[in-house]
């Protein structure tokens, strides 16, 4: 029998704990594709996108999404202020990201184009807001687990929770892609 | 999740960015309908293996190939409950004539 660490343990199972958020997401993307064209008058998908902006925000999530992977790079070499560094930088690239995304469903509500308008809308804001509440967790763990590695350097706890931390900044990357591509450009 | 070589990051980093740009020009000026659904879709699942690949590394060796098992098992769910969902509500609308 093989013998796993803790460390291996806990990825693999925050890894588990990634594939049903994945499943959360593909729930409400089938209710997105299946109430898209339920717009009752109101806006189409063509009309609530602004093909620029959306190309920004989502090379910026990318951007952090690379420099979380740096973060990882230089966790597993034991470089503790490369680390420090790269996650601030995730943290303030997912930053401006959520301000878009934010920024974005605020200036559609102002139009009168509200979640309660139309059934399409309705999809669009509950696919976009559990997006965006994803990435504020994110950002959330991303302080939390900022103090414990200033204070105490690379602990095994400290690496495996950023590596955790890693896993899901990726996940939430992955799923703008999609979130992008069926919203923004089908 | 064995740790990235930076090589590695910056290839996944640079493949993304290429494809997401691909996307937008080809939603721009490539064909519309059904046959833009599919190109994008596909370009979509493709990035998403590359990040996959790239920045999860998520590849086979011996022990993490129960993270390949789990993920197999995760799209499997994912068409029955998507695909499905489409299958009925589009039939659902034929039938009842939405």
């Amino acid at each position: 029998m093989e013998t796993h660490s803790t460390h291996d343990n806990t990825l693999f199972g925050f890894w588990v704990y990634l594939l049903t958020d994945v499943m959360l997401f593909a729930s409400l993307f089938a209710a997105y594709l299946v109430l898209m064209n339920g717009t009752y008058g109101g806006p189409t998908s063509s009309d609530i996108g602004r093909p620029v902006y959306v190309l920004v925000e989502t090379s910026l999530l990318l951007l952090s999404s690379f420099t979380a992977g740096c973060a990882g790079f230089f966790m597993s070499r034991g470089k503790k202020i490369a680390t420090i560094a790269l996650w601030i930088i995730t943290f303030v690239l997912g930053s401006i990201f959520m301000l878009m995304e934010g920024s974005d469903l605020v200036r559609l509500y102002g139009l009168g184009w509200g979640w309660d308008k139309s059934a399409f809308l309705s999809a669009l804001f509950t696919l976009i807001g559990t997006h965006g509440l994803h990435v504020a967790f994110g950002l959330m763990w991303i302080i939390v687990f900022l103090i414990p590695l200033i204070r105490e350097g690379l602990t095994s706890t400290v690496t495996r929770r950023l590596a955790c931390l890693q896993m899901f900044w990726h996940f939430v990357n992955i799923v703008w892609i999609f979130i992008f591509t069926v919203v923004y450009l089908i | 999740m064995k740790p990235s070589k930076i090589s590695s990051l910056i290839t996944g980093f640079l493949a993304s960015l290429g494809l997401i740009i691909l996307a937008y020009f080809t939603a721009k000026t490539g064909p519309s309908g059904t046959t833009m659904s599919f190109i994008l879709m596909g370009l979509a699942a493709l990035q998403a293996v590359v990040q996959l690949l790239f920045f999860f590394n998520l590849k086979t060796e011996k022990a993490p190939h129960w993270y390949w098992i789990m993920f197999l098992f995760t799209i499997l769910i994912m068409v029955v409950v998507v695909g499905g969902s489409l299958w009925i509500m589009s039939n659902l609308n034929y039938n009842m004539m939405m």
